[in-house]
């Protein structure tokens, strides 16, 4: 089980993600709680400066522009592979 | 990087083929006249010398020119903004002092990716490492002011004096507004929450980024911007293709035309509420340079129009009081009004 925060202030670009991560974690049968953070006192506590955040159990992995689904899966996976979960 | 993305050989090489295309852009519009005029009189028989004929040479011609122009310039900016993160510009503009300070944050503004919902995030950012107030304010006037796709529109329609002009007058804007802000000191209407705030320690992620990543980049910018505006570029210029041929050609002048002294002012008001992107007001200007109007208003109700645009005030809401909201549309609109005053005087 992973936790998965997209961070973001709601806007679409920071929505899509969100939905894009259900997807992949789903296609690839992983177990994922997938949180949006909207605070952005929150927001700023990851140290990101550009929305969307893509933070995997509470490592920053992404920050700026929406991953296209294929680098999302590759960072997913990628994260999984490293810390072995 | 925390992170290795493991492609397959073919995925890993695609992101080279928009450089193969170059020589067949190059073809394409060193000769779009000469395809334009094979296609218009050869294949579809149309009259010379007709009106309806021009416009649609006109439209046959623009279009294509307008968007090979967008592709080139979207990708070479995207590789450009592949090397500027918001946390790489925090990093420069850290212990700046105003003027120079200021004049570095406008270009990194043009630079830097922006989107208008990072707007908070990016202010935040600023101002928790020590970045001045109206250093902060250059960089987040100069970011919307001088958009690549208008940039590449004037150039495309209008030739590179405008756009240079466009580019220059805008960064001219963005330092000058941005130094009077900090001079001003208006820390007092910046909400106090927003000192508060401490930004996490994360290490910078794709600090080191292989070159094809940075195209693939580039590939993706071209794809989400070009995707949003192309149907944009061809209604303006279709608009333009119609006032072209068919409104006479003074129909603007009395209005916008550079010889009341009311007309920048007018233009500016007029433009400051709307909203509208870059790649929808061009075609717009076009219509009213051709018709008479006078460039300094043209340029001034663009600026206006791309560069104050009211989502992005209300959002800026979030962390600033109405009186510093107020100021700075205020700044920023008079700097554009003198831009305007200016170019009607020189042309």
């Amino acid at each position: 089980m992973i936790t998965i925060k997209i961070l973001g202030s709601g806007c679409a670009n920071c929505t899509n993600p969100a939905q894009l991560c259900k997807d992949v974690t789903e296609e690839n049968q992983i177990s994922a709680e997938i949180v949006k953070v909207t605070d952005y006192k929150d927001i700023m506590s990851y140290g990101i400066m550009s929305t969307p955040g893509l933070v995997i159990n509470e490592k920053v992995v992404h920050s700026g522009k929406l991953p296209t689904k294929s680098t999302l899966t590759h960072m997913i996976m990628n994260f999984l592979a490293i810390s072995g979960e | 990087m925390i992170f290795t993305y493991p492609k397959n050989i073919l995925e890993r090489y695609r992101v080279f083929i928009p450089l193969f295309l170059v020589p067949v852009w190059l073809v394409l519009y060193c000769n779009l006249s000469a395809l334009t005029a094979f296609i218009v009189y050869s294949l579809c028989h149309l009259p010379t010398e007709s009106r309806f004929t021009d416009s649609i040479f006109f439209f046959l011609y623009e279009v294509p020119k307008v968007l090979l122009l967008l592709v080139l310039i979207v990708y070479c900016v995207g590789i450009i903004r592949s090397y500027f993160s918001p946390e790489r510009t925090r990093k420069i503009l850290g212990n700046r002092k105003l003027l120079p300070g200021n004049i570095l944050a406008s270009i990194l503004g043009i630079v830097t990716p922006f989107c208008s919902c990072s707007a908070i995030p990016l202010f935040l950012g600023f101002i928790e490492s020590g970045i001045p107030l109206g250093v902060t304010f250059s960089f987040l006037i100069a970011a919307p002011m001088i958009n690549e796709v208008a940039l590449v529109l004037l150039f495309g329609l209008f030739g590179w004096q405008t756009a240079l002009l466009y580019m220059s007058t805008g960064l001219f804007i963005a330092i000058i507004s941005g130094y009077l802000i900090g001079k001003l000191r208006l820390e007092r209407y910046v909400e106090p929450w927003v000192f508060e705030i401490t930004l996490g320690n994360t290490e910078i992620l794709q600090e080191k980024r292989p070159f094809q990543e940075r195209l693939e980049y580039a590939y993706d910018t071209v794809k989400e911007i070009v995707g949003k505006v192309w149907a944009y570029i061809i209604l303006g210029i279709a608009v333009g293709t119609g006032i072209h041929g068919y409104v006479p050609a003074n129909f603007m002048s009395s209005i916008m035309g550079g010889s009341s002294w009311w007309s920048v002012p007018l233009a500016v008001l007029i433009g400051v509420p709307m909203y509208s992107n870059a790649a929808g007001i061009v075609p717009v200007i076009q219509a009213l340079l051709e018709k008479g109007a006078s460039l300094g208003t043209v340029l001034a109700f663009m600026m206006s129009v791309i560069g104050l645009s009211l989502p992005e005030t209300i959002i800026l809401k979030k962390v600033l009081k109405t009186q510093l909201i107020i100021i700075f549309i205020i700044i920023v609109a008079t700097g554009i009004t003198l831009v305007g005053y200016l170019f009607n005087l020189i042309y």
